[in-house]
């Protein structure tokens, strides 16, 4: 690889990139839009939930049970009531979305280990179903034989304890997923449109005719598009401190490393689909294929562990997948890099097949 | 035979059976080709004949179907890496950056082609005046005129100073006065000793090439000096003046020994497919009711192009 050539392409890519205004705020706009629109308005978790409780035993522990369930912060009290009937009543005229009653022999049950106190929910909508469930495991802190075991809700319900955000804020979980989204979603889209763009103007051919080869038109090409995935990197986690408070448990300079990893998986496979699509349009319908698959099964979205095996090992494959499970772990549990060396080999194999390939099916023919 | 390395110095292109397919069409069809040393050599052919495709094949951008290429000695394709680092290539379509300026494009190809740094600099400036952009450096490339962009194709096809280049169509959407102007670039460059293999379909053009390869469908179907190829003619052009031009075209056209007519301001002008005597076709219309006076007329590159092709006067009588 000659350094002068390369420095060349990368130049003239640059300056390029300055020029194409377009892109220029795709770069900045995707990231804010997609971090406020996720931050704010997409709020998979659900807090305040207006309930209503119905405590018939009305002892000490009862009341306790409730309180338990009110700081989770996950419902807030909308109404008192005497009868579960009551209760049904509101739930029908959507006054409430959740119901929770504590019959007279609570402490009775209590001790015979029976089901204490029953959660009633609005199940037409699955995400506050599912806060309902987790509201069932809130456990009875005097009595550690007995169990909250809702009436209505499955008998096993998934437990699902909030360890690492006990305040069930989304955005603490969703930005540092973002910056993965943020990167996987530009950083394929803007490599396989920058390389077939050159075909359908025709600069491609000129390109093929000169002594450049093969490798210094790719990597020339790319390598400004990492200082611009770095740059959305900072960008994103920028505005997730100021904006969403999200804690950096762990070292900033493994977040930066788990982002490049990334960067560079999608910069490969953004030349790959490039070496392949025949048009702009071509290439972003590559990109497509995929990035919703990258949204819907890395985990970012849905939890990796509920998905069936098919859909995991193809999130298996997806450069997503790894690197969410990276940036988790060291934004929110504060692992080191190296600790989730698994992920990190993966992402690693991931770069050399796809660059492998890439520059193999490169030909510096038109046929 | 056919593989053995042309040792004469002069021989820049040596191309023997040369064939390419796209499928079930022959785009070119065994052509044989040699190009000497600091000629001007035209390719002229309609759209589609294959000129593009053959000039790609000599440039080892595409792959030949068969036959054998030879260029500056090297065996095309497989010595195509150091065949790039003599040649230059225009393109047909403009193919330098539109969103870079005069001067980013010139010194992007500089240091592709490996000219140190130095060195670029000082052939950058250079180009800029001798391609006559010393005042418009910092212009992007897109906002050029077609004959300005022309010109910028051909300062970064020369910025290496290649023994030979190679033009496909370079002035195909460019002004006749600029045309004229290019054409007098290529001439400087081919009294530099430089190769130059040039694509066009304008006959003005053609005229002026040293020599000539005329394509249809893939074939070659001509190979000479203009002034070769205008002298086989000599004798099979006529001149014919009727007072009923369309009816003695009709006639003439339905007749066997024409190949082709077109309307030439007030007269027609014929082409026989072989030597034909005046008196005998002014005979034959005036047989079939029509009074003409049909004239010997000297050929021209056009009617050569007729007879290579037999078809595009025919259409451009379609047209007028």
């Amino acid at each position: 690889m000659n350094l002068r050539r390369l420095g060349a392409v990368m130049l003239k890519e640059s300056r390029q990139l300055r020029r194409d205004r377009v892109t220029l705020a795709m770069i900045i706009g995707i990231p804010m839009i997609l971090l406020l629109l996720f931050g704010y308005a997409i709020n998979l978790k659900l807090r305040g939930l207006s309930a209503g409780v119905a405590d018939q035993a009305n002892t000490s522990a009862s009341r306790a049970l409730v309180m338990d369930m009110m700081a989770t912060g996950v419902i807030a009290p909308k109404m008192a009531a005497t009868t579960p009937q009551e209760l049904t009543q509101a739930l029908r005229r959507g006054q409430i979305s959740l119901g929770i009653v504590i019959p007279p022999d609570f402490e009775a049950r209590r001790f015979d280990g029976r089901d204490v106190a029953q959660v009633m929910v609005d199940g037409s909508d699955t995400v506050v179903q599912s806060a309902a469930m987790q509201l069932a495991q809130v456990p009875l802190d005097t009595a550690p034989i007995a169990n909250t075991r809702p009436l209505e809700l499955s008998p096993n319900p998934i437990s699902v304890v909030s360890f690492y955000n006990p305040e069930r804020r989304s955005a603490v979980n969703i930005v540092p997923g973002l910056i993965g989204v943020i990167l996987t979603m530009t950083m394929v889209l803007f490599t396989a449109v920058a390389i077939v763009r050159e075909r359908e103007r025709g600069n491609m051919e000129l390109l093929i005719a000169t002594p450049v080869s093969r490798a210094e038109l790719m990597v020339g090409k790319v390598a400004p598009y990492v200082v611009i995935g770095l740059l959305q990197t900072t960008l994103v986690l920028g505005l997730g401190v100021w904006l969403f408070r999200v804690p950096i448990a762990g070292r900033l300079i493994d977040v930066y490393a788990a982002a490049m990893l990334l960067i560079l998986a999608n910069l490969s496979l953004g030349l790959l689909i490039s070496t392949r699509a025949k048009s702009q349009f071509q290439a972003m319908q590559m990109t497509f294929f995929v990035f919703l698959p990258s949204i819907l099964l890395s985990g970012f979205m849905f939890p990796f562990s509920g998905m069936p095996p098919a859909a995991q090992w193809i999130a298996e494959v997806l450069p997503l997948t790894h690197f969410l499970r990276l940036i988790r772990g060291i934004v929110l549990r504060g692992a080191a890099l190296m600790e989730l060396w698994p992920d990190v080999l993966a992402l690693a194999v991931f770069i050399a097949v796809m660059l492998s390939a890439a520059v193999l099916l490169f030909h510096k023919r038109l046929d | 035979m056919n593989d053995g390395v042309v040792n004469d110095p002069n021989i820049v292109i040596d191309a023997r059976g040369v064939t390419r397919r796209f499928g079930d069409l022959v785009a070119v069809d065994a052509v044989n080709l040699t190009v000497r040393r600091a000629q001007v050599y035209g390719f002229l052919g309609p759209n589609g004949s294959g000129k593009s495709t053959m000039i790609r094949m000599l440039c080892g951008l595409l792959l030949p179907s068969a036959g054998s290429i030879q260029v500056l000695g090297l065996h095309i394709p497989a010595q195509a890496d150091a065949l790039r680092l003599r040649v230059g290539y225009m393109t047909q379509k403009f193919s330098l950056f539109e969103d870079l300026g005069v001067r980013e494009n010139l010194e992007f190809l500089a240091a592709v082609q490996g000219l140190s740094r130095r060195e670029a600099a000082r052939r950058v400036e250079e180009l800029l005046i001798e391609y006559d952009f010393a005042d418009r450096q910092k212009q992007l490339a897109g906002t050029l005129s077609g004959g300005q962009k022309q010109r910028l194709a051909l300062a970064g096809a020369v910025i290496h100073r290649p023994e030979l280049l190679f033009l496909d169509e370079p002035t195909s959407a460019v002004d006749p006065e600029s045309r004229r102007d290019f054409w007098d670039k290529l001439f400087d460059l081919a009294d530099e000793g430089k190769t130059l293999l040039v694509s066009t379909h304008y006959m003005e053009e053609a005229e002026r090439c040293h020599r000539l390869a005329i394509l249809d469908h893939g074939r070659l179907v001509g190979d000479g000096t203009p002034a070769e190829l205008i002298a086989k003619l000599d004798g099979r052009t006529l001149r014919v003046q009727a007072a009923d031009l369309r009816r003695a075209r009709e006639a003439l056209s339905a007749a066997p020994e024409v190949a082709g007519v077109a309307q030439i301001g007030t007269a027609l002008r014929v082409l026989t497919h072989t030597q034909a005597s005046p008196q005998r076709l002014q005979t034959s219309l005036h047989d079939a009711g029509i009074s003409a006076d049909v004239q010997t007329t000297t050929p021209n590159l056009e009617d050569v192009f007729v007879a290579a092709t037999g078809r595009s006067r025919r259409a451009g009588e379609m047209s007028p």
